[in-house]
C-alpha cells in the first residue's frame, strides 16, 4: 500500500499538473512508470489498496475522499491552476461537479490507462476516443482466471467427500478400493468442469457462442462432459453417466458465471437476469444428479 | 465483446441535456456521443450500468440502475438481502478482480 497524500514527481511548480491516483501499490506504480521524467504532483487518495475502478466502486475513491485529501494536503497553496486530472474509471465513485464547488478545483477525466497520460497531457487535456475505451483482452482475462480458479478449488474437497462416499459406501462401511475405482474418472471429470468454467471460457470469451455467460460455460461444459466421460469405465451404471450429464455441464455454467464479476463489460441487470433463470436448473440438476448416484449405490448394492 | 441485450436500465433524457459532454468523457464503452451541443446514446446494449455518466452528469438527465455486475454479490443479495461483493482484497495486496 502507498501512503495516501501528495507526492512530487521530477521537480514540479505550481503550474505543473496535478494527477490523482489511488493508494493501490500498482495503479500506483503504473502511474510512476508512465510520467518519468515528467514534472507533476500526484494526489494519492486512501482507497484502502484497492485501485482505482474497484475503489470507485465501493465507495473510497469518491468525492468525499477526493475533497478531504485536497484540503488535507492544501493543495491550492501549492498550484496556481485549478485543473486536476482523474482516472476517467474513478468518475464511478466521483462527481466532477461537487468537487468543483467544494474545492474550486475543476475535474478533468483523464484516460483509463495510466499508459496514455503523456499523451493525453501533451495533446491539451483531451483523450482520444481509443483511450476512453476499456478492453479486456485475452492477457486481461488470463491474469484473473486464478480468482475463479482458487474458489472453485476450495469446494472440490468438499465435492470429492461425496463422490468418494458415494461409490465407496457399502452395508459393511466404505470400502476404499471401490471408492477409488468408481469415483476417480468421476473427479477427474469434475476438474475438468472446473476449468473449463474457470480457465477455458474466461480465455475464449469472444469465440464461445451465446452471449450469456451461463450458456458459454455450459456449452464449454458439455465439451469437458464429453471429453471426461470418455475416460469412464466400460461398464459404468447409466445412472453415473446420467448424473455426469446432468451435473458437470450446470457446474461448468455456474463457474462461467461467476466470472462476470472480473470483465469490464458486464452490468448487473444481465448478470441478475442469469442468475434467476439458471438457479433453477443448477438446484434441480444437483439434486437429480444426487438422486441418480443414490441409485447407482442401490444398484452395485444389489449385485453384491 | 457485447453482453445480454435489452437488460441495461439506463434510461437518458435529451430535454435536460446541455451537451456539456461529461456522459462522453467518462463512459468506458462510448454508450454516448456528443453532437450538436447534445448526447445521444449511440448503442444502450453496451453499458454496463457502472454509473459514472448518472455520477457525471449535472442535470440530472441520466438515470441508471448501478451496482456490481457480480454473481457472487447477487447471490449474497439473495441470501442476506443485503448487496455487497467480498471478491476484493480485504487489508490491501493482491489485485482486487471484482466491480
Amino acid at each position: 500500500m502507498v501512503e495516501p497524500g501528495l507526492y512530487a514527481v521530477g521537480v514540479p511548480g505550481p503550474d505543473s499538473d496535478v494527477l490523482v491516483s489511488a493508494n493501490y501499490k500498482l495503479s500506483f506504480d503504473h502511474l510512476r512508470d508512465a510520467i518519468k521524467g515528467m514534472d507533476v504532483w500526484v494526489l494519492v487518495l486512501d482507497t484502502r489498496g484497492i485501485n482505482v475502478w474497484c475503489a470507485a466502486g465501493k465507495g473510497t475513491f469518491s468525492t468525499g475522499e477526493m475533497v478531504n485529501r485536497i484540503n488535507l494536503c492544501k493543495l491550492d497553496s501549492l498550484v496556481s491552476h485549478s485543473r486536476i486530472i482523474v482516472p476517467q474509471l474513478g468518475a464511478v465513485g466521483v462527481s466532477a461537479r461537487d468537487v468543483k464547488k467544494a474545492t474550486g478545483f475543476r475535474v478533468h477525466y483523464g484516460p483509463v490507462y495510466a499508459a496514455d497520460i503523456r499523451k493525453y497531457i501533451e495533446a491539451g487535456y483531451k483523450a482520444e476516443p481509443s483511450m476512453r475505451r476499456v478492453r479486456f483482452g485475452l492477457w486481461d482475462r488470463l491474469v484473473l482466471t486464478p480468482m475463479e480458479i482458487i474458489p472453485a478449488m476450495k469446494f472440490f474437497p468438499w465435492f470429492a467427500l461425496v463422490v468418494l462416499l458415494m461409490f465407496g459406501l457399502r452395508p459393511e462401511g466404505i470400502m476404499f478400493r471401490d471408492a477409488l475405482a468408481g469415483g476417480l474418472p468421476v473427479l477427474t471429470l469434475g476438474l475438468m468442469a472446473i476449468l473449463s468454467g474457470a480457465l477455458l471460457t474466461p480465455l475464449l470469451l469472444p469465440f464461445v457462442p451465446f452471449r450469456a455467460f451461463a450458456l458459454k460455460g455450459y456449452l464449454m461444459g458439455l465439451a469437458a462432459t464429453w471429453l471426461g466421460t470418455g475416460l469412464f469405465p466400460g461398464d459404468v451404471h447409466w445412472s453415473v453417466l446420467a448424473a455426469s450429464w446432468i451435473w458437470f455441464p450446470l457446474a461448468s455454467s455456474y463457474v462461467a458465471l461467476q466470472f462476470t464479476g472480473s470483465t469490464t463489460f458486464t452490468g448487473m441487470s444481465g448478470v441478475d437476469r442469469e442468475l434467476r433463470a439458471g438457479l433453477p436448473f443448477y438446484l434441480g440438476g444437483t439434486a437429480v444428479s444426487a438422486l441418480l448416484l443414490i441409485v447407482n449405490l442401490v444398484v452395485e448394492w444389489r449385485a453384491l | 465483446m457485447k453482453y445480454l441485450l435489452n437488460v441495461s436500465t439506463l434510461k437518458y433524457d435529451p430535454d435536460k441535456c446541455t451537451g456539456c459532454g461529461r456522459c462522453a468523457e467518462v463512459c468506458p464503452h462510448g454508450v454516448f456521443e456528443v453532437q450538436d451541443r447534445k448526447a445521444t446514446v449511440t448503442d444502450s446494449d453496451l453499458c454496463m450500468e457502472c454509473g459514472a455518466c448518472m455520477q457525471n452528469c449535472a442535470f440530472g438527465a441520466i438515470e441508471v440502475r448501478t451496482g456490481v455486475g457480480c454473481a457472487a454479490a447477487i447471490i449474497n443479495q439473495m441470501l442476506t438481502g443485503e448487496l455487497s461483493c467480498d471478491c476484493g482484497p480485504k487489508n490491501g495486496g493482491g489485485p482486487a478482480s471484482c466491480c
